[in-house]
């Protein structure tokens, strides 16, 4: 016997339907993952495994894909993991096993943390966590100011040292024109995306939903588009200066999609992001004040999501990334103004984006693909997001055509917070697969 | 046989005309029982009724409390400043513990748009919105119909224009959408940073000069303006608005017919309003208060599951 074959793990895909956008293949076929990399794409690889098998080189673990999509595994370059701090809404843990479920091999969890993720050793400490899990890959996003004030850049150096593979200060946004564009020029020494959630605090506060006739209507105070699209301007211009990657978190309007159409033109490195929910629902989901429809930026209109959805079509905006923010079931459970923003994301997006966008026909299964797996993994420079041989097996097997009704009280998220919850939705994961190990398999 | 306002009386907006009508005509027989020496009937004697005042009230505190107390019910008054939130105990809590004492009905004011709909739909007792924070406010609504079809006997056609702060104002909504399901013509006259944005697709008239307000309109509602409005940089100065916007006998007297003046209150004197107009010939404001409790009896009867053709026999020989 080879000597390393008794250490090697094979583990081979059989049938699937294999969707790679950056080799441009689309076919049945077998992958076949060896010591948790790609190690082959092709016919008659299951055979192949058997008969070496039989030949003594170890026996592979075969999981049929017949009528299932196999994927480079989706990757969430935007969620809320809460730990450390509110481990009692979430925690890496219940996170990681939440992005698994959902298809998700690999997610980014914004430094908003209690103590803030602003040094490397709170960065380590989510890569520690993270590794303990042992479920979706869990990368850190280091905020931009100390503690999250807006003053004081942090460390990204060491952070980057760390495992931070972005910086942010999302949920709050970077008031300071001259903080952002320091951020920008410094995070070209590490080659990192600065994330930036765009809100301008002045024009939002104390807004609570899209301002609009609803808001009128309800007599809730609103967030006009206007506060989003000035600091997505702000940023490209800054980005335009400074040299540095740009990366718009969650753009909400129809206005925000033509200034980065804009940007994009004039060669600004600019890369934005939008949330299954903003692709899916209006304002009119806050009817009578139900705080699930509650988020920041705010559910718009019909003509905004009408504008995403075209974005997410043409690549104007490049990633679909889900805002996943858990919170517990009595803190959405009062007054709309007073009821926090934001809802759980990982375990829907797939199926939103596929009831939304693909079956309607918007996009394609490839571009859907792009969207949530390839593009992430550009974006911010991680290791997956492809099935080329030799990269790091980290895979998505989904049926695209599955229906099922969302019931949040099977989530794996600690966080019941969706506006989904009822609704029949149409694609869900059967099985995730981080590097070369199977993560999450679908219950039958 | 379901009650014909339904369960709550939440807001003007989902009403429809004849509902709003029946109110205004259940109102009539009940406006009777205030002139009378003892004015109390039995309609809604062992009827417990919950008056939860999150915010500051005077005036719709104790006009509530009186149309309960003339209709025989039991009432109790919860009093309570602040939030819900600073308070401690959540609203839904406060639902709970109201549900376990099993009352019949809640008269809920609260700071937060949305909070009695909120209730509303946490508890089976009916609830009454006497006024949610810049949502609405529809038994002042209805009680500024009333004033101003007693006066004008039709709503039909009428031109009434809502003056001031409309987009802090609980007020100014429940006036647009009673007024426009009555089939009135309304507009609106303020500082533009006080009008909502999206004001144009609510099929309202907007007149930018005060002058021009009252050239067309047959009766002004004049809103309160909020002093902190001036803090929040909404305007520039008390002294300005009162310049621009303030609504004083000169200007009245230069309108080609008698404008009517309506204000829901409390009052800024000097302000929005000069005293003259304020307590001038073409002022209605007291005979507001005076319908506020016939409207509030009303709707207490009607929700409690009254007949409405049943309401004059229900108040009882004189």
């Amino acid at each position: 016997m080879h000597p390393e074959a008794a250490h090697s793990r094979t583990l081979i895909l059989r049938g699937g339907r294999v969707v790679d956008p950056t080799q441009n293949r689309d076919e049945v076929a077998d992958v076949a993952i060896v010591d948790g990399k790609i190690d082959a794409i092709g016919r008659g690889l299951a055979e192949n495994g058997k008969r070496a098998g039989a030949r003594g080189a170890g026996s592979p673990e075969v999981i049929d894909c017949s009528g299932l999509v196999v994927s480079p595994g989706f990757i969430d370059v935007h969620c809320h993991l809460r730990e450390p701090g509110r481990e009692e809404v979430e925690t890496i843990a219940t996170g990681a096993a939440a992005a698994a479920a959902g298809g998700f091999t690999a997610v980014c969890a914004m430094p908003n943390t209690d103590p803030v993720t602003d040094n490397q050793a709170a960065v380590g400490f989510v890569v520690r966590q993270s590794q303990r899990a042992g479920m979706a890959r869990v990368y850190p996003i280091g905020a931009i100011s100390l503690g999250q004030k807006g003053e004081v850049l942090a460390e990204f150096g060491e952070m980057v040292g760390a495992g931070a593979v972005a910086v942010s200060d999302d949920g709050k946004p970077v008031a300071s024109a001259h903080l952002m564009r320091t951020a920008l020029e410094y995070a070209r020494t590490f080659n990192i995306p600065v994330a930036d959630h765009c809100e301008e605090p002045t024009l939002a506060r104390g807004g609570v939903m899209n301002e609009g006739v609803m808001s009128m209507k309800l007599g809730l105070k609103g967030i006009p588009d206007e506060a989003e699209e000035v600091m997505a301007i702000r940023d490209m211009l800054l980005a335009r200066l400074t040299g540095g990657h740009i990366h718009l978190c969650h753009m909400s309007t129809k206005g925000s999609v033509e200034l980065i159409r804009w940007g994009k033109q004039q060669g600004i490195n600019v890369t934005a992001e939008v949330c299954p929910h903003h692709l899916s629902l209006t304002e009119d989901a806050v009817g009578n004040y139900d705080t699930h429809a509650k988020m920041n930026p705010p559910l718009r209109t019909a003509e905004d999501v009408e504008a995403l959805r075209a974005a997410v079509k043409d690549g104007t905006i490049d990633v679909i990334a889900t805002d996943h923010a858990p919170h517990h079931y009595d803190e959405k459970e009062r007054e709309f103004a007073d009821a926090p923003n934001g809802i759980v994301g990982l375990e829907t997006a797939l199926g939103v984006n596929i009831t939304w966008l693909v079956k309607p026909g918007i996009i394609d299964l490839r571009t859907l693909i792009e969207r949530m797996s390839c593009a992430p993994a550009r974006v911010f420079h991680l290791p997956a997001g492809s099935l080329a041989t030799g990269k790091p097996a980290d895979v998505t097997v989904f049926d695209p055509a599955a229906e099922w009704k969302v019931d949040a009280s099977k989530f794996r998220t600690k966080g019941r917070n969706t506006p989904y919850s009822g609704v029949t939705l149409m694609g869900r994961a059967h099985y995730t697969i981080v590097d070369g190990s199977v993560v999450y398999r679908k219950a039958h | 046989m379901t009650p014909p306002l339904g369960k709550d009386l939440l807001a003007l907006e989902p009403l429809s005309a004849d509902q709003i009508q029946l109110i205004l005509d259940t109102a009539e027989p009940f406006k009777e029982i205030s002139e009378r020496h003892i004015k109390k009937v039995p309609t809604l004697r062992g009827a417990t009724i919950v008056n939860l005042f999150f915010e500051a009230s005077t005036r719709t505190r104790i006009s509530f409390e009186f149309a309960e107390k003339r209709l025989s019910a039991d009432t109790v008054n919860v009093a309570s400043t602040g939030s819900s939130v600073s308070k401690g105990e959540t609203l839904v809590d406060t639902a709970r513990n109201l549900e376990a004492m099993r009352i019949d009905m809640v008269v809920i004011r609260h700071g937060a748009s949305g909070a009695p709909a909120f209730l509303a739909n946490r508890i089976e007792s009916n609830v009454i919105n006497a006024g949610d924070g810049t949502h609405e406010h529809p038994t002042q609504g209805l009680l500024d119909l009333l004033t101003l079809r007693d006066h004008y006997k039709k709503l039909k056609g009428l031109k009434v224009c809502i003056v001031g702060d409309v987009l802090h104002s609980r007020v100014a909504r429940s006036n647009i959408w009673g007024l426009q399901k009555m089939g009135a013509e309304v507009a609106v006259c303020g500082p533009r940073s006080l009008l909502p944005s999206a004001i144009d697709d609510f099929g309202v008239r907007v007149f930018n000069r005060i002058d021009e307000a009252i050239q067309w309109a047959d009766a002004l509602n004049v809103l309160r303006l909020q002093l902190e409005r001036m803090q929040l940089g909404y305007i520039p100065s008390l002294r300005e608005y009162n310049r621009v916007f303030g609504v004083s006998r000169e200007r009245l007297e230069r309108a080609k017919r008698e404008v009517l003046i309506l204000h829901p209150g409390p009052m800024n004197r000097g302000v929005e309003i000069d005293s003259d107009v304020a307590d001038g010939p073409f002022s209605v404001i007291l005979d507001q208060v005076t319908n506020g409790v016939a409207i509030r009896m009303a709707v207490l009867y009607l929700l409690s599951g009254g007949k409405p053709e049943l309401a004059e026999k229900a108040k009882g020989e004189a």
